[in-house]
């Protein structure tokens, strides 16, 4: 279930305050209810937005997760890039970057 | 009693998020076309809105993703996003369940569409709405056509769903208005946001003014997301308008490629009268 479970779970966290709570009060326990690979584990332990940017996850997911986690917009650019950089080209779907210019 | 108003227009979470990077002779005059907007959907005095968004995963995900849902709910909320980021402070929308049941009704006759009695707004209503009735005085009833995961609906579909719906409005005794928002080129939530595809947005423009039904249900999703990137997809949204309007040509208020907004920001109204 790679990939589809860490959407998921960035799903009911960008919808649901109780996800969010329970995100704040019991991270651990709210990843377990996930089937998420060592890897994904890692990069939401992390906060990690480069790596799961370059897993694949959907860019719209992404994007309200990293404002759920209060990065400004050009620090959230700047985090994948950085993914691109450090992991290589996005891996799946269709968030995939052309020629890496934008607006910042 | 009829469909009264039919439009289109961007939705971007920057238009108001990112509003202050904006260069302000670029950003007034769009501002100005979606209150223009905003201004003729009041003066066509609608029991009711519809606006067919294109959301990006507020309520469906793809553990049961409908290609096409209406909101049949009392009232709905919004932003789902962090208000702050967003620009938008929380707000409640009053529905018309009864409305949403008949049209969905009538709908079905002629096309598939899923209903909702939950539904939660994300910048793709909360961005339009917020220049278009700030006094939130309008029942809203919220359309999704599903442009993020994969399959989509194709354009032909999108375009006949238009056509059931302004058939099922012109049914009604209500006064219905309608606005489609999204696309046109974006690559949003990527390293290349800002980038916007002039050419290929002015050319569908152009087809979408003409209501050009062949060339609008012509594009492949391959195409579009080559062209004019993952938020091309939401051209959907737009093409429902023209099927609502099929007949009718277009007028274009606004289109000013915005960058720090991600899109080149769209202002656009179906006259509704028949050629």
């Amino acid at each position: 279930m790679s990939l589809y479970a860490v959407q998921k779970l960035l799903y009911n966290l960008n919808r649901d305050a109780r996800v969010r709570q329970r995100h704040d009060d019991d991270f651990e326990g709210l990843l377990a209810d996930y089937d998420l690979t060592d890897e994904e584990r890692e990069a939401l332990v992390e906060g990690n937005i480069g790596l799961l940017y370059v897993m694949g996850v959907n860019g719209q997911l992404l994007m309200h997760y990293a404002a759920l986690r209060q990065y400004a917009w050009d620090d959230y650019i700047a985090a994948m890039r950085a993914g691109l950089s450090r992991y290589g080209p996005v891996r799946h779907g269709l968030y995939t970057t052309t020629d890496g210019q934008g607006a910042v | 009693m009829a469909l009264v108003y039919a439009g289109v227009c961007s939705h971007a979470p920057g238009i108001t998020g990112r509003a202050e990077r904006a260069d302000p002779q670029l950003r007034e005059p769009f501002y100005a076309a979606m209150h223009r907007m905003g201004a003729e959907i009041r003066a066509a005095r609608p029991d009711a809105l519809v606006v067919v968004a294109a959301e990006h995963f507020a309520n469906f995900f793809m553990d049961n993703m409908p290609a096409y849902c209406m909101g049949m709910a009392d009232h709905y909320e919004g932003p789902i996003e962090d208000p702050d980021w967003l620009g938008i402070a929380p707000r409640r929308f009053a529905g018309a369940p009864a409305l949403s049941r008949r049209l969905i009704e009538a709908m079905m006759a002629d096309v598939d569409l899923a209903y909702a009695e939950e539904w939660q707004f994300d910048h793709g209503i909360m961005v339009p709405l917020h220049f278009l009735l700030p006094e939130g005085d309008v029942p809203i009833i919220p359309v999704n056509i599903n442009c993020q995961g994969p399959p989509l609906t194709p354009p032909a579909r999108a375009y006949a769903f238009g056509r059931a719906l302004r058939k099922a409005c012109d049914a009604a005794p209500e006064r219905i208005a309608l606005i489609g928002t999204g696309g046109i080129s974006h690559w949003p939530a990527t390293p290349d946001s800002g980038k916007i595809n002039e050419a290929w947005d002015r050319e569908f423009l152009d087809r979408w003014l003409a209501n050009d039904r062949v060339a609008l249900t012509g594009y492949t999703d391959e195409e579009t997301w080559r062209e004019a990137g993952q938020g091309g997809f939401e051209i959907r949204t737009f093409i429902a308008v023209a099927g609502a309007a099929e007949g009718c040509v277009g007028e274009l208020y606004c289109y000013e490629p915005i960058p720090i907004f991600a899109v080149g920001c769209t202002v656009a109204r179906m006259s509704l009268v028949s050629m």
